[in-house]
């Protein structure tokens, strides 16, 4: 297994009580202790460090063969920044940015989405919402390189360093369904359908706190795609695991979609406006895509890599676990870096994997969902549709503003 | 939600002076939370007057709406009260409830009203009151 680890070192944890845990991945959220209520001051700000990375040999010709490409891999990272980790909101609700890697890889109709999600250590729980294009059909642990890969692979310049789900009936009301619930390493994965309300009042019964954005960011999500994945680090099953401080567990979440899309505004979930957040986005597919909004044209977004993918990269791909799936050929790489303040980041990445058609604005969060007209008279349908004229017309003019200010 | 949202206007109607909108010395001023904002957060009362706020929580985590002067809410900011509700003018509101308090202002002044759970004050969860 090569992982790379990250170490959140959080001052002002010299009484036990007050050390706590994290699970790093997008954004974060912390698991009330208790119910207490937290106040600022009582936990201080943390920063991120590479701490190194664990390399575990599995026997067999084949094996060593993976053990030899994740040796490479694990030495050529050595120096890598640190994988898969997200804004931390501490139960004093500070959030401590960090950079998020993500695959996004779209073929045959299915979306694979590969992340990480790391443990930091301490004695409480965090946790983490994700929203997600549709339901998964599969849940489960990622493969060991795929994220390290992908990383060394746009990053040539660093190669000179050397070369089961459980189905639930929806409560009565707001109450959100638990449509899937998989146990990957310490993480408890649920898989939740349900809107911005149902989803913030499942999360907070279960023991997460939300940060103050998170009621207007759920409905965000929610008015596109009901479904969402909560994360929670189980501290019992680590310790059983034997989970360090620093181990990252990958998760590979199958969703089929014909609109494909990469979550980018929860990355700011709990963050300041002017706050920094940075993370890479790599995508895989059969053609060069087409991407909304336009990485450049996007103050927070840039294309840094967009090549046809190697077959030497394929190849290492396949071999990972989980990661069959991929054609041995002709797929497309990109990489979008995300750098940009939190107010900046205020949509989503939309994606068109044939290349041919401009990518889904509502997808991208660009324009809200387009209420479909009431089936009555010609009358109220004239003016249901130059509403909708309006509303169109306000978007465009705030997207030409933005587009000129960020020109400009 | 809805129940509970009948339930605040039937308490309004109980009270004999609801209004969505803060009207100059109303008796009952109604306030909504919904994305972590008040509304209305511009508030006028008459002075000397005794208002009571009814105050609707529409967002899935829990709030505050705490009444007071900058020092107070500065107070409130770096307290560690758990639960507010003892205090004239001061709540907590579970997600999707309702909860009333009564205050009865001085002659004159400006206050503020605030939201101190962690960082819902800094993300915008303030208004003022004015009063005249």
């Amino acid at each position: 297994m090569v992982e790379g680890e990250v170490l959140l070192q959080l001052g002002g944890t010299d009484e036990p009580e007050r050390a706590f845990g994290a699970l790093k991945h997008i954004h974060l959220l912390s698991i009330d202790r208790g119910g207490r209520k937290f106040k600022p001051g009582e936990q201080s700000g943390g920063r991120a460090h590479l701490r190194g990375v664990n390399l575990k040999p599995q026997g067999g010709v084949m094996r060593t063969v993976r053990a030899l490409v994740a040796g490479i891999i694990v030495t050529l990272l050595a120096a890598q920044p640190a994988l898969a980790c997200g804004g931390l909101v501490a139960p004093d609700g500070a959030v401590n940015l960090g950079r998020t890697t993500t695959l996004a890889a779209y073929h045959e109709g299915v979306e694979h989405y590969v992340t990480s999600f790391e443990f930091s250590g301490g004695g409480s729980e965090f946790g983490s919402i994700v929203p997600l294009p549709g339901v998964p059909t599969d849940v489960v642990k990622g493969g060991d390189w795929t994220l390290q890969r992908l990383i060394l692979e746009t990053q040539p310049v660093e190669r000179t360093s050397l070369f089961n789900a459980v189905a639930e009936d929806a409560p009565a009301g707001q109450s959100a369904t638990v449509l899937q619930e998989h146990k990957v390493k310490a993480l408890d994965i649920t898989i939740l359908e349900g809107g911005g309300d149902a989803v913030g009042r499942w999360a907070g019964e279960h023991g997460f706190q939300l940060s103050p954005d998170a009621p207007e960011v759920l409905d965000f999500y929610a008015s596109r795609s009901p479904i969402f994945m909560a994360v929670r680090f189980n501290l019992d099953r680590a310790r059983k695991l034997g989970v360090d401080l620093g181990d990252g567990t990958p998760i590979h979440l199958s969703i089929p979609t014909p609109n494909p899309w990469v979550p980018l505004r929860i990355l700011g979930l709990g963050a300041g406006p002017r706050e920094r957040i940075e993370a890479d986005v790599f995508l895989l597919t059969d053609e060069r895509p087409n991407l909304l909004p336009l990485p450049g044209f996007a103050k927070a977004l840039k294309l840094d890599y967009s090549e046809a993918a190697s077959d030497l990269l394929l190849a290492d791909l396949r071999s990972d676990k989980g990661m069959k799936w991929m054609p041995k050929s002709d797929m497309w790489l990109s990489k979008i870096v995300v750098d940009g303040t939190a107010s900046e980041l205020s949509h989503d990445l939309a994606i068109d994997p044939t290349g041919r058609v401009t990518p889904s604005a509502v997808a991208a969060g660009l324009l809200d969902v387009i209420p479909e007209l009431p089936p009555v008279g010609d009358e109220t349908q004239q003016w249901w549709a130059w509403t909708i004229v309006l509303m169109l017309g306000a978007v465009v003019w705030r997207l030409a503003n933005r587009f000129i200010g960020s020109a400009s | 939600m809805r129940g509970r949202l009948f339930l605040a206007l039937g308490l309004l109607a109980l009270f004999g002076a609801g209004c969505r909108q803060a009207e100059a010395g109303a008796p009952v001023i109604a306030i909504e939370i919904e994305h972590s904002r008040f509304d209305p957060a511009a508030i006028r009362v008459e002075a000397g007057s005794t208002v009571t706020f009814v105050v609707h929580n529409g967002d899935p985590i829990a709030h505050e709406f705490l009444i007071g002067d900058a020092a107070a809410q500065r107070r409130h900011e770096t307290g560690t009260e758990p639960e507010h509700g003892a205090r004239p003018g001061e709540l907590s509101i579970p997600p999707g409830e309702t909860r009333i308090t009564s205050y009865t202002f001085p002659s004159d002044g400006r206050l503020l009203v605030g939201c101190h759970l962690p960082r819902h004050y800094d993300y915008g969860m303030r208004g003022t009151i004015t009063i005249r």
